[in-house]
């Protein structure tokens, strides 16, 4: 187990440096090839009619002009060995690993992500609970009652729940609840000194979404399971129905929805984006749009790499699990 | 003041979206408190909600980030406006309603700055007793200082660059980042705690409001002086001062500095209790807690989303608390004279453009007003003028006979083609654009239309003579407002051929006129203002003679001003509601 | 070996059985039909099955595929979903009949009087749970004991079945037993509360025949130790031949022939069951030709065919006038103790047996 894990850890290092050496490759190939230069860039973060001094210092300071391979080795040093940053008035200590510095902000991206990390922590860790607990029970319900009007009712939902963009949601909510009906406040979350259940109606919106899919994907599962033989032994040895599904049927379903689980959290929080544009809530997501509307390559590598970083994570986190909860994984 | 280039909606989908979901029955349950008698357009043109109330918070909201909060690394407009209540400069814009807002006024300085040896030196006399947050008193040399910093560009690039250029260095001066000692910057002398003197190149009559437009004179004291990072936290000598440091892309909070001594500053007060600025607020979030109440400025100020604008404009109650001024900029069509060099050909497009549909495009009188001139009625001295081939008539459509004459004149009696560009993510430039190309098919004149994003269309193509030559581009949509709201400020930019530069070029039409070049050149050297608007209203007719930009509307914006927003009214000089003199009330 | 013979036939309409009340014998089967409603039609997979069997005794029911064989006994365990399952008959389990009662009562019934062992002990134990797991759940639903109690009868249990080293074999998962092992375990699950009554689905058909023989050895022994009755499904007549005192072969959902296994094996009365005997390869000789398969394909259950079910498929219908495609025959004794339904008259079917097939076996 330990040597699977150390494995697993080797090869997402490796997955991360092949990100962030695609993401400088989009960053500064592709623009290229579309007849972007450099100066262009440096334009982007000057005021008006930025004259030719201006541009060059611009590109100096964030070395725009030297080879890409040249500063993604600069990135991948700092991350390594750290660097130092300076402000002008003195140079700062970035300790490794040292994501940079923003374009924009001229701040750590470490600690923009640091800050960020358990606003978005949050809105996934709710949606999560939520959508997971009403997905399957609806799931199981479902598959349970299959045919009846509440099978029909509940996959009738959960496909609009699937087809029904966050964007679309959350702006609907956000107008009748929020701002018509004042049922709840508006949408305030900035950090963990907040209250938590300012996010209810992100929760809800991006919930929706995902307990649409688990629904879908339990009821599949669980109809799947009840007609395996092991049910039909459970049955034989005069358990209770209720045992039944629970222990035999779902636990044997739950293998399909913990791998989709473990992805989309791992998804949702490397940056839940839509989720957070809508709310405007500052999360990870926010952070990464900003960085990539504003063409600011520290920030959108150091979003683009946690998020890469979650989701590498959620997947051994659920190939560990695999084992827990399937003993062949675990004998093999 | 820099076109609002990223404050556009987002996404037209969600807005047609939010307004068919409201417009039925929005804001039944607003205006409640509007028992201030307060008109439609009220606050265009004067104060309105006036009010000594002290007290409360007032809040600002903002879909991004201001660019940096150090008053020596913005541009933009809103970002400037903003400053003010923490930063004071030697001159700033006249805190008044109307035209006399765009005015240069005294702030730290005791008197407008006196010009000697031909325009070239200008000195500047301080206010005594002016104190920062932490008591001490602001001297010349921090000044002199400020100014200094604007030297390096790797340090402070957003900001503008007329310090490096206009002042007199003897040489290389590299900043005082780079170079420790002050005394090497020979462009600012000091000759006591209370004189600050400029020493140009060259004449340059308009100093006064290159001092006053910005916040670069604002004073740094170099101990405090944290370079990049020097946003996060400015030292204030303003009403208000920062609680903590400035998160960008969050927000921050200031309060009262009591420090402040309102005796010497007319152009500001210290009204609420503290001021709190929220970034990463969506803008239809943001229309929204305005109509509430929740939030009393959106702080880009380029007006509200297509679906409060519905929403307002279909109720009255709504539309009472709201203004709908000139914005400051001219939407204009630019033709590229490096592209379309004959005159001829450019006055056929010009005869044959549908000035109504045009209008209409960008909303009708609640969009703009049809234009004559290039500079708008709010830049001081401007005169109308007269039309050339085309008329400022919103019911206009067009003279295809005269612009087929002129297209035989181009010996092209068949017709052209050329390209046009505009902003794919804004549906009113598009549709102009559109309007444009129908209007000119009827002479034969092709347009082929291409949208690039606003993220970069005025750094990369518009602005980028590189592409437009490469692309042949003849035409696109431009709005353009001024640094400062004189005929220099806005013609010079946009048709000096010594203002074309490579990215973030503003004279699109790349227009080098023998004629117009002299007058800048020698405009520069006379001392009376109206002798100077005089010739600024010269070239602007010039431009249009020339046939190089060929005018549409001056733009309007359609301002909320939530009921218990208090002394609050349009700026002429940042084109939206002045944010140093606001109060809230409830 | 001496085989008792107290598995006794009922009438298939059961009509004429003395008395619609509550019956002597430990488990009576009346008039069974369980039909499934489906979109092609109704699929009539028990029509009409009737049976009994005491105590200590074996029953075996054998047929093809489809036959009935497993629904039967599904039935009786009541492990139809009665959403989608028409049940009708009577199921009297020593006294209690099944079928009208309530899904409760019978799921108490079951694991404890009744139990049932599944032909793939892979797929029929759950793989997430240690064996031991498994066989502690199926004791403690029916009796009320703690952990430590139900875990020592479940190595007492796997002891019983056979399985070394029990206390450590407890708790390996069912993927870590060898087939003949795992199906060891499955038949200690299903003893483990002491059940009355015992259905093996085909509990060797997953084997290999060394396997096969200790796991009914095991089933005879326990048999002997419980006195359970035991019904043996299976389509291998060599199994039912090892182990069972009666024989009952199903065709399309009925009763074909009735019999003792003696004269099930010696003296088969219906053509069905001629062509099981003679496509089981026997080890015991030479076969004097080739193994017989019975032509054709077993009927679809939603279109029996008119008349005799087997028509389309027996050689001899030709010998009825006709009668076996348009009448169905009835389930007649035709001796003590064995009944058959065919429409060939007695002394036909012996000569046809006599001379035919039993020379070619």
């Amino acid at each position: 187990m330990v040597a699977f894990i150390v494995r697993r850890l080797f090869g997402a290092v490796g997955l991360l440096l092949i990100i962030s050496a695609v993401t400088f490759a989009i960053f500064f190939l592709v623009p290229r090839a579309a007849g972007v230069t450099t100066d262009d860039i440096a334009g982007r973060f000057a005021g008006k009619q930025p004259d030719a001094a201006t541009l060059a210092a611009i590109k100096d300071r964030f070395g725009l002009d030297d080879p890409v391979p040249v500063q993604y080795g600069k990135f991948i040093k700092a991350i390594v060995v750290g660097d130092t940053y300076d402000t002008g008035t003195e140079k700062i200590d970035c300790p490794a690993p040292c994501l940079g510095y923003s374009f924009r902000t001229n701040q750590s991206v470490t600690d923009q992500l640091v800050d960020r990390a358990p606003v978005t922590f949050m809105i996934t860790a709710g949606a999560a609970v939520l959508w997971l607990v009403a997905g399957v029970s609806i799931g199981i319900l479902s598959a349970l009652r299959r045919g009846t009007i509440f099978d029909r009712a509940a996959m009738g939902v959960a496909l609009a729940g699937v087809s029904l963009p966050i964007f679309f949601t959350g702006l609907l909510s956000l107008a009748f609840i929020v701002h018509r009906w004042e049922i709840l406040p508006a949408v305030n979350y900035s950090g963990p000194s907040d209250n938590p259940f300012n996010l209810l109606l992100p929760w809800i919106c991006l919930a929706f979404l995902y307990a649409a899919m688990y629904a879908r994907l339990t009821r599949a599962g669980m109809l799947e399971t009840m007609n395996e033989d092991f049910i039909r032994t459970a049955r034989a040895k005069g358990l209770p129905e209720k045992t039944v599904v629970l222990k035999h049927g779902l636990r044997a379903s739950l293998t399909p929805i913990m791998t989709v689980f473990g992805l989309d959290v791992g998804l949702v929080l490397g940056g839940a984006i839509i989720t957070e544009k809508t709310f405007s809530i500052p999360g990870l997501g926010q952070l990464a749009l900003d960085g990539v509307n504003q063409s600011d390559l520290p920030v959108v590598l150091g979003a683009t790499m946690t998020a890469a970083l979650f989701i590498v994570l959620a997947n051994l986190v659920v190939d560990i699990l695999y084992g827990v909860i399937d003993p062949r994984v675990r004998h093999n | 003041m820099k076109s609002p280039k990223v404050v556009t909606s987002t996404a037209a989908g969600i807005v047609v979206l939010g307004l068919g979901l409201s417009a039925c029955g929005g804001g039944d349950d607003d205006g409640g408190g509007g028992g201030n008698g307060a008109k439609f357009d009220a606050g265009s043109t004067a104060v309105v909600n006036v009010s000594d109330h002290k007290g409360g918070v007032l809040k600002f909201a903002q879909p991004d980030d201001f660019e940096s909060l150090d008053p020596a690394n913005i541009y933009y407009a809103y970002g400037l406006n903003f400053v003010r209540i923490f930063s004071r400069s030697l001159m700033t814009y006249n805190s008044k309603p109307g035209l006399e807002g765009s005015k240069m006024v005294p702030d730290l300085a005791e008197a407008p700055g006196t010009a000697s040896n031909g325009s070239k030196t200008w000195t500047y006399k301080l206010k005594r007793g002016v104190k920062y947050e932490d008591g001490t008193e602001v001297k010349a040399k921090d000044i002199k200082y400020a100014v200094a910093r604007t030297f390096d560009r790797s340090v402070l690039h957003n900001g503008p660059s007329y310090f490096p250029q206009l002042l007199d260095v003897g040489g290389k001066y590299d900043g005082p980042f780079k170079d420790k000692n002050l005394d090497n910057f020979k462009g600012v002398s000091t000759p006591d705690d209370y004189t600050v003197v400029f020493n140009l190149k060259s004449a340059f009559s308009e100093f006064d409001q290159v001092v006053g437009f910005s916040g670069q004179t604002a004073p740094v004291p170099a101990a405090k002086d944290t370079g990049v990072r020097y946003g996060m936290h400015p030292v204030s000598t303003g009403p208000y001062k920062l609680q903590g440091d400035y998160t960008p892309k969050k927000g921050g909070t200031w309060v009262r500095n009591t420090n402040w001594d309102p005796a010497t500053d007319p152009n500001r007060k210290q009204l609420p209790d503290k001021i709190e600025v929220q970034s990463g607020l969506k803008a239809e979030e943001i229309d929204s807690r305005l109509q509430a109440g929740t939030v009393q400025i959106d702080l880009p100020g380029s007006g509200v989303q297509a679906a409060a604008r519905q929403q307002i404009l279909t109720n009255p109650k709504l539309k009472a608390n709201s203004d709908n001024p000139l914005a400051g900029f001219h939407w204009y069509i630019p033709l590229n004279t490096k592209n379309i060099p004959n005159i001829e050909c450019r006055k056929a497009i010009v005869y044959a453009a549908d000035r109504s549909a045009m209008y209409r495009a960008y909303g009708g009188e609640v969009g703009g007003q049809v234009s004559t001139s290039i500079q708008p009625p709010a830049v001081q001295g401007r005169e109308k003028g007269t039309d050339f081939y085309t008329k400022a008539d919103p019911t206009y459509t067009g003279d295809q006979a005269q612009a087929k004459a002129s297209l035989a004149k181009c010996g092209k009696p068949g017709g052209f083609s050329t390209n046009m560009i505009f902003r794919s993510d804004r549906p009113k430039e598009k549709a102009t654009a559109e309007a444009l190309q129908q209007s000119l098919a009827k002479v034969n004149i092709k347009l082929n239309l291409k949208g690039y994003p606003s993220g970069t269309y005025t750094n990369e193509q518009l602005g980028a003579p590189k592409f437009m030559a490469k692309e042949k581009i003849g035409l696109g949509t431009y709005g353009w407002a001024p640094d400062w709201n004189t005929g220099y400020g806005y013609l010079q930019p946009v048709s000096d051929v010594d203002a074309i530069v490579p990215t973030g070029n503003a004279n699109a039409e790349e227009l080098d006129d023998p004629q117009v070049n002299k007058m800048w050149d020698d405009v520069v050297a006379v001392q009376d203002p109206a002798q100077r608007a005089k010739i600024y209203n010269q070239i602007d007719a010039r431009i249009r003679e020339q046939a190089a930009i060929l005018p549409n509307v001056y733009a309007k914006s359609l301002l909320y001003r939530p009921t218990n927003l208090t002394n609050v009214y349009f700026h002429a000089g940042y084109g939206m509601y002045d944010y140093a003199n606001l109060g809230v009330t409830g | 070996m001496a085989r008792k013979r107290q598995a006794e036939l009922v009438n298939d309409t059961g009509e004429t059985a003395a008395g619609r009340g509550a019956p002597t014998a430990f488990l009576e089967v009346r008039d069974l039909k369980i039909h499934f409603p489906t979109d092609d039609g109704l699929v009539k997979s028990v029509d009409g099955l009737s049976f009994k069997l005491e105590r200590g005794s074996t029953l075996g029911i054998v047929g093809e595929s489809g036959s009935g064989k497993s629904v039967t006994s599904l039935g009786i365990l009541g492990l139809h979903n009665r959403g989608n399952a028409n049940v009708s008959g009577e199921i009297w389990l020593d006294g209690t009949e099944l079928v009208g009662a309530s899904q409760n009562e019978v799921r108490r019934l079951r694991g404890r009087k009744m139990s049932m062992i599944f032909q793939d002990p892979l797929s029929s134990m759950h793989p997430f749970y240690t064996v031991g797991k498994q066989i502690i759940e199926a004791y403690r639903v029916h009796n009320d004991v703690s952990k430590q109690v139900a875990r020592k009868h479940a190595i007492d249990m796997l002891g019983r079945v056979g399985i070394p080293k029990p206390d450590q074999r407890v708790d390996d998962y069912p993927h870590q037993f060898s087939g003949g092992m795992r199906q060891r375990a499955m038949i200690a699950m299903a003893l483990s509360c002491d059940p009355e009554l015992l259905i093996a689905d085909e509990p060797t058909t997953a084997l290999d025949v060394t396997v096969q023989a200790q796991i009914l050895d095991l089933i005879r022994d326990l048999q002997q130790e419980f006195n359970s009755a035991i019904i043996m499904i299976t389509h291998d007549l060599g199994v039912v031949a090892e182990l069972s005192d009666d024989i009952l072969v199903m065709y399309a959902g009925r009763c074909a022939e009735y019999a003792s296994v003696e004269d099930a094996f010696h003296r088969p009365l219906h053509p069905y069951t001629w062509g099981l005997l003679g496509s089981m390869p026997r080890l015991d000789r030479e076969r004097s030709e080739r193994l017989m398969p019975i032509k054709g394909t077993p009927p679809s259950l939603i279109n029996v065919p008119e008349g005799c079910a087997f028509n389309p498929r027996c050689a001899y219908c030709d010998l009825t006038g006709g009668k076996s495609t348009t009448e169905r025959p009835e389930l007649l004794e035709v001796e003590p103790g064995h009944k058959a339904a065919c429409h060939l008259s007695l002394e036909k079917r012996r000569e046809i047996w006599d001379s035919e097939i039993r020379p070619k076996l």
